[in-house]
């Protein structure tokens, strides 16, 4: 399991080729299934400067190492990444990324959108958007708590 | 003392993001009543408890949490990661 926040940038790319290698050279874990998930900074209509986002650095990685570790026993992963940004972010860059390995493909998917689901609602970020006409900090959504339903 | 920290719109309306209080106070919502009695901006940032979350030594917890034996106390809006 690995767990990282970070301020720079990360190639999704880079840490998705290690993150296989990894999981499936292993003749202990066996990984037949990889999935991944990148959160990328969103600008539809080209009025973004930047995001930024505020954490909780006492509770983000403990909040998150649990959701990893239930994740792990739920659907027996033989591995799982997260990576999650803070500070300032330019539209286009990565955000996050979750990564799943599992012996099949339904239990590394079951675990992605968990973790996903998780870490939209209960890992302590805050997102503040800033654009040409001010800042405001990104309300959170309804059907983003709802999605938490499922998994209880 | 207790270490009370406020993130996003809450630490900008209370204007601090931490501060250590003196407090008798049983549960996190004694606690933000006394909050509130203390100054305006802390009236107006506590104005809607339930567009707040709380958490007591970085547990994600109730308003009727008690506070005996905490050290740290965390305000902040619904969380908004991934």
């Amino acid at each position: 399991m690995v767990v990282r926040l970070q301020e720079w940038a990360f190639d999704a790319g880079a840490e998705l080729n290690r993150f296989s290698a990894n999981v499936t050279s292993s003749k202990v874990n066996g990984a037949g299934a990889v999935v991944s998930f990148t959160g990328v900074v969103r600008d539809t209509d080209d009025r973004l400067i930047r995001m930024e986002i505020e954490h909780y650095p006492a509770m983000t990685g403990p909040a998150i190492e649990a959701m990893v570790d239930h994740a792990t026993g739920c659907w027996g992963l033989a591995g799982a990444l997260v990576i999650h940004r803070y500070g300032a972010l330019e539209p286009g860059a990565p955000i996050m990324m979750v990564a799943t390995a599992a012996r099949h493909r339904a239990d590394a998917f079951a675990a992605a959108e968990y973790l996903m689901d998780f870490l939209k609602s209960r890992a302590p970020f805050w997102k503040k958007e800033v654009t040409k006409q001010g800042a405001t900090w990104v309300a959170a959504r309804d059907d983003d708590e709802q999605a938490l339903d499922r998994w209880t | 003392m207790l270490n009370i920290v406020y993130f996003a719109w809450v630490r900008e309306r209370i204007g601090l993001p931490r501060e250590k209080v003196e407090t008798a106070a049983a549960t996190v919502a004694d606690l933000v009543a006394e909050l509130i009695a203390r100054e305006e901006r802390y009236a107006v940032a506590f104005a809607d408890i339930s567009a707040l979350r709380v958490a007591v030594d970085q547990e994600l917890v109730g308003f009727d949490a008690p506070l005996a034996g905490v050290r740290e106390v965390a305000f902040f809006p619904p969380m908004t990661g991934g």
